[in-house]
């Protein structure tokens, strides 16, 4: 993937804050072949073809998520890679991995360089996930050594959880030897039953067919289990449980080698929203009690959770006027998150860029390119943010060709100007440039 | 008699009482204690219409009520289809056999059409809970949206008559202050699955009655001590002290699901056997829903000797609630006299 020749050039950042792991100053950035070229004080703006004002901004790494449905191949009419793509740059995003719940799902290396294929013009990196088990469907594993030969360093069959225990043993010893992480989507098939929202007192109300929280925390437990057993990195996909988040603590204070991820809607929603009947309160893991978002909250403030993902979940709009029982799953994410971050949670900047860039591009197999350091030779991706910005959401107004944001109308705070992506300026206030 | 006009909220019908009745009936929740009482009352007047050689008034003449069931019930369809046309409306029917949805029709697309042919009001049944509650955003702003049972969740006119006829077994009418206070009702049944179960629980306990659940476990909706319920496993102990049994279907594909292992063990334990009416207070009243399955929630022929078996007299007042509710949320300030 290289940068689009349309924006090739250099550009200078001036007067921006910038944030990274070694701290916070006030400096100028130079950028030229897609690398940050220098950082320093007033730096000449000669010669230089973009100038981009930061002022009152943020400079950031961009972020990393490891958690988006982009459709593609399969399901264009709800999104594509391309227009994934733009979302994400639009969030500030330089790299998303793709989940592999496609049609069909990315479960061999001729898939795999497809995707890859389909993502060189996209707006950001696109790093395709490879499938646990052939076609998701849990019965036997994928050739995950051939993928990860490609450059896969994430393997789920995200969508559902490999319920198979001794198949997810397998799976966990087979990806030590290629040095991959398993992710999983928790869910116990025959527990949750496919059940359309949280079992509690809301779904007992609204008489929606339900999944209790054990659905989820049963996996969680067998998965920690399997991780002690075969040593495989294990990272938990979008935990929304407080009994969840505790294993996953407990595990991590043992040393075991697992990690997580907890979306935006689950640090933001609860399932009482589920009582207005509209499909786009329908997500998996579904919204669940305010305890949970509680215990979300503090998670990811004293890392037990390692990263905010999106589950961006496009669904076309006919799809999200189905009966709420018989609706798919999902909401969009990628243009809310970094505003709901700075919204909702109470969180040093610091942290909050930790959880959307420096730990994802870690979990994502690229802290050996981008670790959140903006320095000389650093990867030209960055995030230039404005904090104090208000803005309301609107589905209509996003990349997506879907609209299923549960966040329409709400008035939020901070929000991404401008986005570089391997040195070219891909959102230029609030604009995708392409 | 109680004429409607049009309050300057658009959506809120308000009668000559100032009770304000929303514009559609999704729950007996949603509308309140003060207008459950007003249609209660009003189906006083219906009953007695119903009593007429010529039972009908001309209160809703060019009115037109479509009738949008996406599941069979030939019961309630026919209830609220005779409900409006005793009220001289003009009745439309669209059932799920005889239509498009089998071919991926979408439930907007078919309100859609359906409402361009000219419709005041929506009689929707569905499978899925919450259907009624989309269609309210897919209606024209005077079209009004009454649910006729949607899932597990909730079926208001059957709240609202099974209310009315325990009003009416006990004084003979509902009147203006409709009260349940010092009923013990029991709910005997499915009650995880019945929209039946979770409307009547709301309109009983509004009204003042006590209810206890009485199912095993498995047939329990989840959280139930959210509910404003007592809860049993003992329905023997629990039947001598019952002023109301109010029976539930019971459905054979939750012995499928695995809820309970047989139909013979939920008799054993649930069902309303000749023996247990000897449990029975002679001054109690026994409801069902229909259609009841003889020999599973009650046996064969027991109801037929109870003096307080209510069964049919449901089935009556089912039409005069329907027309009450017609009447409130289409009434066009006609007197019904």
């Amino acid at each position: 993937m290289s940068a689009s020749p349309t924006q090739s050039g250099t550009v200078l950042i001036r007067g921006g804050e910038v944030v990274d792991p070694t701290g916070r100053r006030r400096a100028d950035i130079g950028i030229r072949d897609g690398k940050v070229v220098a950082v320093g004080d007033a730096l000449d703006a000669e010669g230089v073809d973009h100038v981009i004002d930061a002022g009152g901004c943020i400079v950031s790494t961009g972020f990393v998520d490891l958690h988006s449905h982009l459709r593609e191949p399969g399901q264009e009419e709800a999104e594509t890679i391309q227009s994934g793509s733009r979302g994400a740059a639009l969030g500030g995003y330089t790299t998303v991995l793709a989940m592999p719940n496609t049609i069909p799902a990315i479960d061999s290396a001729s898939i795999v360089r497809d995707v890859m294929q389909l993502a060189e013009t996209a707006l950001c990196d696109v790093l395709p996930t490879g499938a646990i088990t052939k076609g998701r469907a849990g019965e036997e594993l994928a050739p995950m050594a051939e993928m990860a030969a490609l450059g896969v360093t994430m393997f789920t069959d995200d969508g559902s959880g490999v319920a198979d225990n001794t198949l997810m043993r397998r799976a966990m010893e087979y990806a030590t030897g290629l040095d991959v992480t398993l992710a999983q989507h928790c869910e116990d098939p025959a527990l949750s039953q496919g059940g359309s929202m949280h079992e509690g007192e809301w779904s007992s109300r609204l008489g929606i067919p339900a999944q209790p929280a054990e659905a989820e925390e049963l996996m969680v437990m067998r998965d920690v289990a399997l991780a002690k057993l075969t040593g495989a990195k294990a990272h938990f996909q979008h935990l929304s449980t407080r009994r969840s988040i505790e294993m996953v603590r407990e595990a991590k204070a043992l040393g075991l080698p697992i990690t997580c991820e907890a979306t935006t809607h689950h640090f933001t929603l609860t399932h009482a929203e589920c009582a207005s009947y509209n499909p786009v309160f329908k997500v998996n893991p579904p919204l669940r009690t305010d305890d949970d978002v509680l215990a979300v909250r503090e998670a990811l403030a004293d890392g037990t959770i390692d990263a905010i993902a999106t589950d961006h979940a496009p669904h076309a709009p006919e799809n999200k006027e189905l009966p709420f029982d018989q609706a798919p799953p999902g909401m969009l994410g990628l243009e809310t998150a970094l505003a709901l971050a700075l919204t909702e949670l109470d969180l040093p900047i610091e942290r909050v860029l930790a959880l959307m860039s420096w730990v994802p591009a870690k979990l994502g197999g690229i802290g050996h390119e981008v670790d959140g350091t903006i320095a000389e030779g650093t990867r030209a991706d960055l995030a230039i943010i404005d904090p104090a910005v208000q803005w309301t959401v609107s589905g209509a107004a996003m990349a997506s060709p879907s609209r299923n944001t549960p966040y329409e109308g709400r008035s939020l705070t901070g929000r991404v100007r401008h986005t570089i992506h391997r040195g070219e300026i891909v959102v230029m206030n609030g604009e995708a440039q392409r | 008699m109680t004429a409607t006009e049009t309050s300057p909220v658009d959506d809120v019908a308000v009668n000559a009482n100032g009770v304000a009745v929303g514009r559609h009936l999704l729950s007996v929740a949603d509308i309140g204690v003060d207008a459950i009482r007003e249609i209660l009352h009003l189906t006083d007047r219906f009953v007695e219409v119903g009593e007429r050689n010529i039972p009908k008034v001309p209160a809703l003449r060019g009115k037109t009520v479509c009738s949008l069931f996406f599941e069979d019930s030939t019961r309630t369809r026919m209830s609220f289809e005779t409900a409006a046309k005793r009220l001289s409306a003009d009745t439309m029917s669209f059932s799920v056999s005889s239509s498009s949805v089998n071919k991926g029709e979408s439930v907007r697309d078919t309100i859609e059409t359906v409402q361009a042919m000219g419709v005041d009001a929506f009689v929707v049944r569905h499978r899925s809970a919450g259907v009624p509650w989309q269609i309210t955003d897919w209606v024209e702003p005077h079209v009004s949206v009454i649910n006729g049972g949607d899932g597990w969740h909730a079926h208001p006119t059957q709240g609202l008559l099974d209310a009315y006829t325990l009003l009416q077994a006990r004084a003979g009418e509902a009147g203006p202050e409709a009260s349940l206070d010092g009923l013990h009702i029991g709910l005997v049944g499915d009650i995880k699955h019945s929209r039946v179960a979770r409307s009547d629980v709301e309109i009983f306990t509004s009204l003042g009655a006590k209810v206890t659940l009485i199912a095993p476990p498995t047939l329990l909706p989840p959280a139930v001590d959210t509910w404003n319920v007592d809860v049993s496993f003992d329905l023997d102990s629990m039947l001598p002290q019952l002023d109301v049994v109010a029976l539930l279907r019971i459905q054979n594909e939750r012995m499928v699901e695995a809820l309970i292992p047989s139909i013979r063990e939920y008799v054993g334990g649930y069902g309303l056997t000749s023996e247990r009416m000897g449990l029975i207070r002679p001054d109690a009243f026994i409801t069902h829903p229909g259609p009841m399955n003889r020999g599973v929630e009650v046996a064969v022929d027991v109801l037929e000797h109870h003096p307080g078996a209510l069964v049919t007299r449901q089935v009556t007042n089912g039409v005069a609630v329907r027309m009450a509710v017609l009447f409130l949320l289409l009434g066009s300030g006609v007197d019904v006299t």
